[in-house]
């Protein structure tokens, strides 16, 4: 499966006493794309927030057992650290609505008070947007507000603005459930195209989204991991039997 | 079923009438008092009385600039004392939320939110112009700073409350501290809300009389010592309106004036303000 860049080893999620994820073993490839699918409540979306330590933030949020990224531990590490080294892209997009598109883009280091030239800054924006396909559309207008956008072209900046950051891995929570079927069908091109050069977390809830962009699926059912393999093999020969329930819509 | 028609149209009549007539009823007075003001205060106002010292008695003419001036320097110094204060508390129940402090906050704004003016006034001469052994601007901003607090605190947590979670996220999530997601990400995007809170308080307590009664005391003089008596818009109103000489009648209803538009000036502010920085989420 080649590197891994993160590792869990038996990583327990709560909410206060209620336990949401159960054991979770896994490791994501470096450079690949995973999704991580489920029905909902099953702990796919806290799973991901663990991976940022934006789960702890979360009333009565707990985290038990290890993360690793790359060889050091997650968990000990200043969470504040760990979410510049690891981006996130919501299910619905969140600009920052005082904020211009330029403004949103270079937001990840205007907030943190990182210094930056002019110059400097002008480059991060305008590889963030060609990243995301945005720069053509929006070279004209940086100095709009990133909400005049249409949602597509939000959740674009969204990712444009955790890109700028250079993330090392980047998390998407559900990123087209907002969006219509144009709109996602652009993001998820841009993600096969991404992964050259950041690692992908995709939460999602559609079976055909993880098919059409994972490279990896680990299936998630009740708080456990059920099952985690390449998507191909996954997908056409199942080792478990709710695996295969699900994948043919059995539920979910 | 005609008839019924007929029967259902009468009663919709009828009540339209109703609710038409109440709305200008209700308006008869707020325009009674503005006819009134206008009517007896335009004829005080001139270029004398908006920028010299009053006269003694007998002698006409003068003017109220040192209560102008005074009224001024009294918003000034009660809403610096109170905004930093209202908005720390306002993002503290914001945040927090629940919790025994929390609740203690809430329950004291609440309380003081319902204060009788007067009383604060009182307050405030304990706390302020006895220990200082002088009535003075100072004692009279904090009576007011009081008085706008409860204001500032609610208009912030309720603005701050309906700011989506989703975005405090967008900045977590970019590795910003939480203190600076909170003063640069949720303050600003609170701004509109906030700043209509203080421009609301400022009008709230620019007409306060009664707070100022034993804190800022009133003087004769233009004034720009804060911890010295001044001279307050309201305060003239009150002094002279109950005197018996008509002169000062007259001014006491032009300083009404002045403070009336100046109330008004507010809260025009405070409408405009929220449209132009209104942020759509």
């Amino acid at each position: 499966m080649g590197d891994k860049i993160l590792t869990t080893e038996h990583l327990y999620a709560y909410y206060d006493q209620h336990c949401v994820l159960k054991d979770i073993n896994m490791a994501i490839p470096k450079f690949k794309a995973t999704a991580i699918m489920g029905p909902s409540g099953c702990g796919k979306t806290t799973l991901l927030r663990c991976f940022n330590r934006l789960h702890e933030l979360s009333p009565g949020g707990r985290i038990e057992g290890k993360i690793r990224l790359r060889n050091t531990d997650l968990l000990s590490l200043n969470p504040i650290q760990v979410r510049r080294r690891i981006g996130m892209v919501f299910q619905r997009p969140n600009p920052f609505p005082t904020m211009s598109i330029y403004e949103n883009v270079i937001a990840g280091y205007r907030l943190n008070g990182i210094k930056l030239s002019q110059n400097k800054a002008d480059e991060i924006v305008e590889q963030a947007l060609k990243k995301t396909a945005l720069w053509d559309e929006v070279k004209d207008v940086l100095y709009r507000r990133g909400t005049f956008l249409s949602g597509g072209q939000q959740q674009r900046l969204c990712i444009a603005r955790a890109l700028a950051m250079n993330p090392e891995v980047l998390l998407l929570d559900e990123p087209t459930s907002a969006l219509d079927p144009k709109a996602t069908a652009h993001i998820e091109e841009l993600i096969v195209g991404l992964k050259k050069s950041v690692t992908i977390v995709i939460v999602t809830h559609s079976i055909g989204q993880a098919g059409r962009v994972a490279d990896y699926t680990a299936f998630l059912y009740l708080g456990e991991l059920i099952e985690f393999g390449p998507t191909e093999r996954l997908f056409t020969a199942p080792k478990d039997k709710r695996t295969e329930e699900y994948l043919s819509g059995k539920f979910g | 079923m005609i008839e019924n028609y007929r029967k259902r149209k009468l009663v919709n009549t009828l009540m339209k009438g109703l609710v038409f007539f109440f709305t200008i009823l209700s308006l008869v007075p707020l325009l009674f008092i503005l006819f009134y003001l206008i009517k007896q205060g335009i004829g005080a106002i001139n270029w004398e009385f908006l920028t010299h010292l009053p006269k003694p008695v007998g002698e006409s003419g003068g003017g109220v600039f040192n209560a102008i001036v005074g009224t001024i320097i009294l918003i000034v110094l009660s809403t610096l004392m109170a905004v930093p204060l209202g908005i720390g508390a306002g993002i503290y129940l914001a945040e927090v939320k629940a919790g025994k402090l929390a609740y203690l906050l809430r329950l004291g704004t609440d309380i003081l939110q319902g204060t009788p003016s007067i009383v604060l006034g009182v307050i405030a001469y304990l706390w302020v112009v006895k220990p200082m052994k002088s009535f003075s601007a100072l004692a009279g901003s904090v009576a007011l700073a009081i008085m706008m607090l409860p204001m500032i605190v609610c208009s912030t947590e309720e603005t701050l409350k309906l700011i989506p979670y989703s975005l405090k996220e967008a900045a977590l999530a970019l590795g910003v501290p939480y203190y600076r997601t909170i003063l640069k990400v949720i303050l600003p995007a609170g701004f509109s809300g906030i700043l209509t809170g203080i421009l609301l308080g400022i009008a709230r307590i620019a007409g306060e009389t009664a707070p100022l009664l034993f804190t800022a005391f009133g003087s004769p003089y233009l004034n720009l010592n804060p911890l010295k008596p001044i001279s307050a818009l309201p305060l003239v109103v009150f002094n002279y309106a109950s005197s018996p000489y008509p002169d000062w009648w007259r001014q006491a209803w032009g300083a009404s004036f002045v403070l009336t538009v100046m109330v008004l000036v507010f809260n025009l502010a405070a409408k405009i303000g929220t449209r132009k920085w209104e942020i759509k989420f």
